[in-house]
């Protein structure tokens, strides 16, 4: 063991500084340093060595930070501080290299910081054994039965023992504050599902297009679509033709427009038959060889989009579930248990595509009250 | 009247004298200043993740000046051009400025995704140290349970920030989160629309999270580590048995100034390689992704790493559900409610029914070593891998598109891993303790292996053992096993590893045996 420190009190007498922590941290802190030891022999060649690396580390952190600021200021990315007229280029433009540059000086920087300070401590700071003592387990038992009796005696003062009315009544503000802390908030967040009804209607539903059936459209909200515009085998996803149709309003409401090869379609109408919450529409719900499904997935609300031909299945990309398009989207595989509803299809008067009322149930994911099948099924 | 000399030597002094006439703090700041702590290089995950909280607020903040959290549909007209005239919601645009407008903004945000990825890791890491060592023992209760809640808020705090920049993901985030929220028995549908003010997504969806993510929980985050680490001050850091150290002890140095320095540093570091991450590697590129619209989802979109065993699990999860009285208890609800449910109450309650089966009231200062334990070494084992199987799971169409594989099977695969492998890896663990145990004991029994051979005269061969502790008359010389590291190679008798020590690799190099020690082996 060895002290190793010179550090004195700068007269050369009496007891080192270090001699003085030490007697004072195992008399006052029960902490008793049993060795200390620098690293180095201090002034030896190894110590300057050191030191020299940790300023050199020191030295390239601020150089690379001022490489950072100059990149800042000068790299060209935005017409920074004036703001007309920039555009990001697409391609390899000067502009791409503004992030990783930035990236790249910031982290060499405060790297060289952090290593230099971690060789720092390391390497050039003495390295000590101490032991402490723990004294845990609680406090002394004679200052634990004095807070205990304090506490009881407050008890003791409150009185609520002695007077048991006020025991009794001080229950009312405790449950009419506590009630009213839970029904405002509650109150104020509360929605009714169901007035309205917006699980069970969407914007299929001719009820809120002024009794009008609403006609199909594609992505841009407002060109309609006839059977021919889809190829067999062909599939297109379509919106309500109502105003903001195709926004994240009526995120309930797209479809998945599908035509059938011949013989498929075939089947799937031998399946309607078979399956009442698709049959009970007033009119037969396909067009011709077209089916249209809801996109939103009876699992967890995703769109089931990716649609796969040669097998007649629509896999849903978030959790693989896989329905069966040629049995009314029943599911075959994966966690979902819905079939997805099928929207009951017409041709209008002017030869577009257009919904004969909304979904015979509600879509997407299930919950406690949602009927799986029409109701009337 | 003179004026008096200014003594600037003086000044810190007087400075400090002042201080304390009005506070009284030299006795506490000094024995806060002499804590002894016991360093080990895995109590630096803790700190890892408390770095990177601190990241988070940092460019969190920086954010928060240029983002709306506005579901305000608008055309966009900005700087990056394929993505002029769409529509999008403000809080999309904003998201596109900060990332192409906002001087230095696209790093902060990458930085401040990093961070996030980071602080979860470190968590989960952090965690496992603490369950594999025993550290959760009484009296540590409390900031076990006070680290699990710390991983869930991170993991709602880090999902509610992943879906404020409303791009595709974020939406299809939100929308299997509304569908979760709509599962739960007799109350989904009220709680759904109650959160989302109306049918999904609504438009205050996006400002309600926003007041989540940089107020509410960053406070309660930041609350509740204040008193994670405060309590890990006051109760003073177990250590690893060794040397000199019991159960009453605290054996290292005292912090001031060569630990927290380091401590400086190492946050320094994590700083840095994160701004390196932030710069060189893209995350979230959310003009990529587009806007969320309902309608449209590419596949292979993954949620953040730490959302994925969620994913996974309800991947997984079989078609089942429950359906009684024209009611329903959907499929989704048991992976995506009643798992998190038991994955937060299991390992709550888990100190206190180990405690319980170990009989064991003591207060525990001193960490147990893995193989020391090898029941709870087996059930750490299971618990990483039931959680590794839903974690691939979450991304099995990744891995099933890489490697040709049919997603069918992965599923199945998956299904099948997640109730034979737990148990497989419960059982290896903790055969391999017991082998490690073993071997321990063999070595303090007879020594180190050397291996040199000894041809002995009537013609036998030997290994020549090193021993670790003086020998008696017959040549043995045994330690009693205190589930201390054992040195298992020559030359490194009596350097059973210093207590203080370094961060990758002991700072001490073993001394080489004496004279006297040498002469035994050759002798032995
Ligand atoms: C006070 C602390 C915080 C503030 C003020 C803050 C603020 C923000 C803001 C304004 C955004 C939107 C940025 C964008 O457009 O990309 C954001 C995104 C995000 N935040 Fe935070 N945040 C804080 C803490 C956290 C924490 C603790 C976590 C994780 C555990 C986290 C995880 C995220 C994530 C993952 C994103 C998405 C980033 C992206 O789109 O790339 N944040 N945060
Ligand atoms: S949302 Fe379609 S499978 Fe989960």
């Amino acid at each position: 063991m060895s002290t190793g420190t010179g550090t004195g009190t700068g007269n050369g007498t009496g007891p080192t500084r270090f001699e003085v922590v030490r007697q004072g941290a195992r008399e006052h802190d029960d902490v008793e340093i049993v060795h200390y030891e620098p690293q180095y022999p201090p002034g030896s060649k190894a110590e300057k060595r050191m030191t020299r690396i940790v300023s050199l580390m020191f030295m390239l952190s601020g150089l690379t930070a001022i490489l950072f600021v100059l990149a800042y200021v000068w790299w060209p990315f935005t017409d920074w501080p004036s703001v007309d007229g920039w555009q990001y280029q697409p391609g390899n433009t000067a502009s791409k290299g503004f992030t990783p540059i930035l990236g790249l000086m910031l982290g060499l920087s405060l790297g060289f910081l952090g290593l230099g300070i971690l060789t720092w401590g390391k390497k050039l700071l003495p390295h000590e054994i101490a032991l402490q003592d723990r004294h845990d387990g609680g406090s002394d038992p004679a200052e634990r039965a004095l807070t205990g009796t304090t506490l009881q005696f407050i008890g003791e003062e409150l009185g609520l023992a002695r007077r048991p009315l006020l025991k009794v009544a001080l229950a009312a503000p405790a449950a009419g504050l506590g009630a009213a802390a839970l029904v405002v908030p509650v109150g104020m967040l509360i929605k009714d599902p169901h007035h309205p009804d917006v699980f069970f209607h969407t914007g299929w539903d001719p009820a809120a297009n002024g009794g009008k059936k609403v006609r199909l459209v594609r992505e841009d909200g407002v060109t309609a679509i006839r059977p021919e515009d889809i190829s067999v085998g062909g599939q297109i996803t379509a919106f309500p033709g109502i105003p903001e149709g195709n926004r994240n309003k009526h995120a309930d409401s797209p479809v998945l427009l599908i035509r059938l090869r011949q013989d498929d379609a075939a089947r799937l109408r031998e399946n309607i038959k078979a399956y009442p919450t698709n049959a009970k529409f007033e009119k037969h719900p396909m067009v011709g060889d077209l089916v249209a499904y809801s996109k939103i997935c009876t699992h967890a609300g995703c769109p089931a989009s990716l649609y796969e031909q040669e097998t007649n299945r629509l896999l849903c990309p978030c959790h693989q579930s896989q329905f069966l398009i040629t049995d009314n989207a029943k599911p075959i595989f994966g966690p979902a248990t819905q079939r997805l509803p099928m929207l009951p299809l017409e041709l209008d008067e002017e030869g577009f595509l257009a919904a004969q009322g909304d979904f015979a149930v509600p879509v997407g994911p299930a919950f406690w009250e949602k009927p799986s099948e029409r109701r009337d099924a | 009247m003179k004026k008096r000399k200014f003594d600037v030597k003086q000044l810190p002094a007087a400075t400090a004298g002042a201080i304390d006439d009005r506070y009284k703090v030299a006795t506490p700041l000094r024995s806060f200043l002499n804590k002894v702590f016991p360093d080990h290089w895995t109590f630096l995950l803790g700190e890892i993740a408390l770095f990177a909280f601190i990241i988070l607020l940092l460019t969190g903040t920086f954010l928060a000046l240029f983002f709306e959290p506005s579901m305000q549909e608008v055309t966009y007209q900005g700087s990056y051009l394929p993505l002029r005239d769409v529509h999008m919601s403000r809080a999309y645009e904003t998201s596109l400025e900060l990332s192409f407008d906002v001087r230095g903004g696209l790093i902060m945000r990458q930085m401040h995704h990093w961070a996030a990825l980071l602080f979860m890791a470190a968590i989960v890491v952090h965690m496992a140290r603490v369950f594999f060592t025993g550290a959760f023992r009484k009296p540590r209760e409390l900031n076990w349970i006070i680290g699990l809640l710390l991983f869930w808020l991170g993991f709602l705090e880090g999902f509610a920030g992943y879906s404020l920049p409303d791009d595709a993901l974020s939406g299809t985030g939100l929308r299997i989160a509304s569908a979760i929220v709509l599962s739960i028995p007799l109350v989904g549908s009220w709680v759904s629309t109650s959160l989302f003010s109306g049918e999904f997504p609504g438009e205050i969806i996006l400002e309600r999270f926003y007041i989540l993510h940089v107020f509410l929980l960053p406070l309660v985050l930041l609350t509740l580590i204040t008193v994670h680490v405060g309590l890990v001050i006051v109760q003073k850091h177990s250590q690893f048995p060794g040397p000199g150290r019991t159960n009453h002890n605290v054996v290292g140095e005292r912090w001031f100034p060569r630990y927290v320095l380091k401590q400086g540093g190492f946050f320094m570091l994590v700083f840095g390689v994160l701004a390196l991450m932030g710069g060189l590697f893209q995350i979230n590129p959310i003009w990529l992704f587009g806007p969320y619209e309902a309608a449209v989802v590419s596949s292979g979109s993954q949620p953040d790493w730490y959302v994925m065993f969620l994913d996974g699990s309800t991947r997984l999860m079989p078609a089942w559900e429950i359906r009684a009285f024209g009611y329903t208890i959907p499929a989704i609800f048991w992976p995506t409610v009643v798992l998190p449910g038991l994955l937060t109450v299991f390992p709550m309650f888990y100190p206190f029914i180990e405690a319980r089966l170990r009989k064991d009231k003591g207060f525990h200062n001193l960490l147990e070593r893995p193989r020391d334990v090898p029941e709870r070494t087996g059930l750490g084992a299971a618990g990483i891998t039931f959680y590794l199987v839903l974690t691939f799971s979450g991304g099995n169409d990744i891995i099933a598109d890489k490697f040709q594989i049919s997603l069918n099977a992965m599923t199945w695969a998956g299904r099948i891993g997640l109730l034979v492998l737990p148990p497989l890896a419960y059982y290896v663990a903790r055969r391999i303790c017991l082998g490690l145990q073993q071997h321990d004991r063999e070595v303090l029994a007879h020594g180190v292996e050397t291996g040199i051979i000894r041809l002995l005269p009537d013609g036998r061969f030997i290994e020549v053992h090193q021993p670790l502790a003086p020998v008696d008359e017959h040549g043995h010389g045994e330690l009693p096993y205190v589930g201390a590291p054992v040195p298992k190679k020559m030359n490194r008798l009596g350097a059973l590893p210093p207590a203080v020590r370094g961060f990758f690799k002991p700072i001490e190099e073993p001394a080489p045996p004496k004279p006297k020690d040498r002469e035994k082996i050759e002798t032995h």
